[in-house]
């Protein structure tokens, strides 16, 4: 299972067919000693409160079975496939192709995102995904400024999403005030909080980092769940209005937008409405993000993501420069919380786990760490993905890990692409920063 | 004063379950300098292992309890360290040369992965078992009617720590591979050009970690009484902060982390609240990455460029 980069001899030479099935009986092998207890034995709290068990071995069986002929069919595809890091030529054509697809996806996309309630005026079902696949698309974007550009792995993401979700509910069922006066104030909070987690973390390194992020993430949403004369604890906050159109609301009554308009009135209109905002938002925040990266503070970013020995000798403020990442992903996080909370209505502490923060980390790497298409792209491909396993639930969230794993063996930089700084030397420096391991310089 | 003894005991029999899972989180990162994210969950496979095992054996007729513990023990640990080295094999060791983020990342799917392969193989309800070793003794008598008591399985865990840690020390500082290992942690590149097998020794890192782990696992469910797939999380954290305050990379320090998380999160929810006994690790964890970002036995690292 292991023709690596670090082996590249061992990759180079074609395996004979017996050493194949030899490599399938280890890989059968292991597998049945994992899954023997695991797998063939399934245990269960009996009526009586006691253990029952019962034996499972067919289940046990197929599941060797299967790493066997995936372990031949694995071993097969890698020869097939060559080394890993083998430069391939791809036709000109091919390149052309490419390229051509590459300058019109971005503006297609655009085009078509603004037509989808055009088209599927009719179909409820798609108009939701769409809103959920815009919302994803926003905290990719969000997450991607702290990821993506200044390179902090941060795992507790979805903690700004919850102040963002928690200060508009929290605001708007309180104190009445309109979701247009919180979205801006729930992006302060966010940013707020962004600056407080920032503080501490400053001097962290990567993995440090991330850790502490996560117990960030697990902090609030621990506070959320026992706090409850404030959140309503594991029951959460309901009845969240809904946004308005300047004042007007989407209702069937008589000041509502369709009565105003002459129009009949129908439930889809403030779904359209709702499509609209999330993707004003989103395109919000894309744009924010493109600015900021020609600014002086986007180019210190990148810097740091790329290397931050040589950003503090160039006399670039690290301090600042990871602090206003923090506060800007955070803040998009926020807009983006507010939307769920006035998209759904409802929200509670289950919403807010630490599989969001990871799964919308697994759009930005999967968005290639920094590509704003990417992001938006594996956004549609993992929610679109997750969408495919409805009514399978309970294997989601294990092909999920299942992908997230293959997809680091396979293309660690991101299945889409990888931004480069935006500016950079035109003559390459001998030894790239990818090569260097901190401690191994 | 009864009451304080009484937490002081409790506070030290967790900790040394989180501190048995923190020396896997230490030496994983001395070694190869990742966080193995998936180490909680190999702690709750080894639970459920440890779990299905002793079941087995019971419903085949054996009764006498030590003797059933002891292959329940060696069963569970030879498993899970058999997931300790696959999941190094599929999920890390392609990664070994990759860039920064990749392993971490790859470490959190492959963390998804066990925890929803457990629930899907075993079920999302809690597994009880019944208390396997009853019994104590009553150290002190109140005089209010609050007897300070300690429980035969409370010595166990304290005892099966005491005894894998001396264990432990013993193979990193007097064996072969104990030699092969701190070669790899100081420096891979030399130590591949003196002879040592960098991925046998890294392999062998991680299903010695997995195996302690399987102890932890295993006292969990002889101590608590249950056994359920979402624990690992939870746990994992709270050890790899014990890993942190301990100093990471440092044996004795990671015993030291967990002994002091088990005491903090005990004391907490005995004089302040039950609620937030997570709250106050995790923030534990963010105060001494602040104040002390080596920990209490951790060498400081130096930056090279």
């Amino acid at each position: 299972m292991s023709a690596t980069k670090a082996r590249p001899s061992h990759a180079a030479q074609p395996l004979g067919s017996a050493s194949i099935l030899k490599k399938a009986s280890i890989s059968a092998l292991v597998a049945l000693v994992l899954f023997s207890l695991m797998i063939g034995v399934r245990t269960e709290a009996g009526p009586q409160g006691g253990l029952i068990y019962w034996t499972r071995f067919g289940e046990l069986a197929a599941m060797v079975a299967a790493v066997f002929g995936g372990s031949i069919v694995i071993e097969l595809l890698r020869q097939w496939w060559g080394p890993v890091d083998k430069d391939r030529v791809v036709p000109k054509p091919v390149q052309a192709a490419f390229a051509f697809v590459g300058r019109w996806l971005a503006p297609a996309l655009l085009v078509f995102t603004f037509l989808v309630p055009v088209i599927f005026y009719d179909q409820r079902y798609i108009l939701d995904l769409a809103i959920l696949v815009l919302t994803y698309v926003m905290l990719g974007w969000g997450l991607n400024v702290v990821v993506g550009l200044a390179g902090l792995l941060d795992l507790g993401y979805v903690a700004f999403y919850a102040v963002g979700a928690y200060s508009y509910a929290l605001l708007a069922t309180n104190f009445g005030l309109s979701f247009w006066v919180c979205l801006p104030l729930a992006g302060i909070l966010a940013a707020f909080w962004g600056i407080l987690l920032g503080f501490p973390v400053l001097r962290l390194r990567g993995d440090y980092l991330a850790i502490v992020t996560l117990a960030f993430g697990e902090i609030i949403r621990l506070v959320i769940i026992n706090w409850q004369s404030l959140t309503g604890g594991p029951n959460g906050v309901s009845g969240i209005p809904r946004p308005t159109l300047f004042g007007i609301p989407l209702t069937a009554g008589d000041d509502g937008l369709a009565a105003r308009l002459g129009i009949e009135f129908s439930p889809t209109h403030r779904v359209v409405f709702l499509f609209y905002v999330i993707l004003a938002l989103a395109l919000l925040t894309n744009w924010v993000t493109i600015r900021l990266r020609r600014l002086p503070i986007g180019r210190a970013w990148e810097a740091l993501r790329e290397d931050e020995v040589a950003c503090r000798a160039l006399g670039i403020n690290t301090t600042t420069t990871k602090l206003t990442a923090f506060a800007t992903g955070a803040m998009f996080g926020g807009f983006a919380g507010a939307f769920f909370a006035t998209r759904q209505g409802f929200i509670s502490p289950e919403s807010f786990t630490f599989q969001e923060s990871a799964l919308v980390l697994a759009i930005v790497v999967l968005g290639g760490m920094g590509s704003q298409l990417g992001v938006a792209l594996a956004a549609l491909t993992m929610i679109g993905g997750f969408e495919l396993f409805r009514g399978f639930d309970q294997y989601r969230m294990l092909v999920f890990g299942v992908a997230m794993v293959l997809l680091m063996i396979w293309r660690p930089r991101g299945l889409i692409g990888h931004r480069s700084p935006t500016v950079f030397l035109e003559r390459n420096q001998a030894i790239s920063s990818d090569l260097v391991k901190e401690g191994h310089g | 004063m009864d009451y304080f003894a009484q937490q002081l005991i409790n506070g030290l029999v967790l900790g040394s379950i989180y501190g048995l899972i923190a020396i896997g989180y230490t030496m994983v990162y001395g070694i190869v300098g990742m966080i193995n994210f998936a180490h909680g969950d190999i702690f709750m496979i080894g639970g459920f292992i440890a779990l299905i095992s002793f079941l087995v054996l019971v419903s085949l007729g054996l009764t006498a309890i030590p003797f059933i513990l002891l292959v329940v023990l060696l069963v569970s640990m030879a498993i899970t360290a058999l997931y300790g080295w696959t999941v190094e094999r599929i999920a890390y060791r392609p990664l070994r040369h990759s860039f920064r983020l990749a392993p971490m990342l790859s470490a959190i799917g492959m963390s998804f992965v066990l925890t929803n392969f457990s629930q899907i193989a075993q079920g999302a309800r809690v597994k009880p078992v019944p208390p396997i070793i009853t019994g104590g003794y009553t150290l002190h008598e109140g005089a209010s009617g609050f007897n300070v008591q300690i429980s035969n399985m409370q010595i166990i865990v304290v005892l099966v720590t005491i005894v894998l840690l001396t264990l432990f020390t013993w193979l990193v500082s007097r064996t072969r591979l104990g030699r092969d290992m701190r070669a790899c942690e100081q420096d891979q590149t030399m130590a591949a050009l003196l002879g040592v097998d960098v991925d046998r020794t890294i392999s062998m890192t991680f299903v010695t970690g997995a195996a302690l782990a399987a102890v932890a696992g295993m006292m969990y469910l002889l101590y608590y009484g249950q056994v359920d797939f979402f624990m690992g999380f939870v746990a994992g954290i709270k050890a790899f902060t014990a890993a942190v305050l301990g100093g990471i990379g440092s044996l004795p320090g990671a015993v030291l982390g967990g002994l002091a998380i088990g005491l903090i999160e005990t004391f907490w929810s005995a004089y302040f609240s039950v609620e937030y006994k997570d709250v106050a690790a995790f923030s534990i964890l963010i105060v001494v990455l602040i104040f002390m970002p080596t920990g209490l036995l951790g060498r400081p690292e130096v930056e090279k460029v």
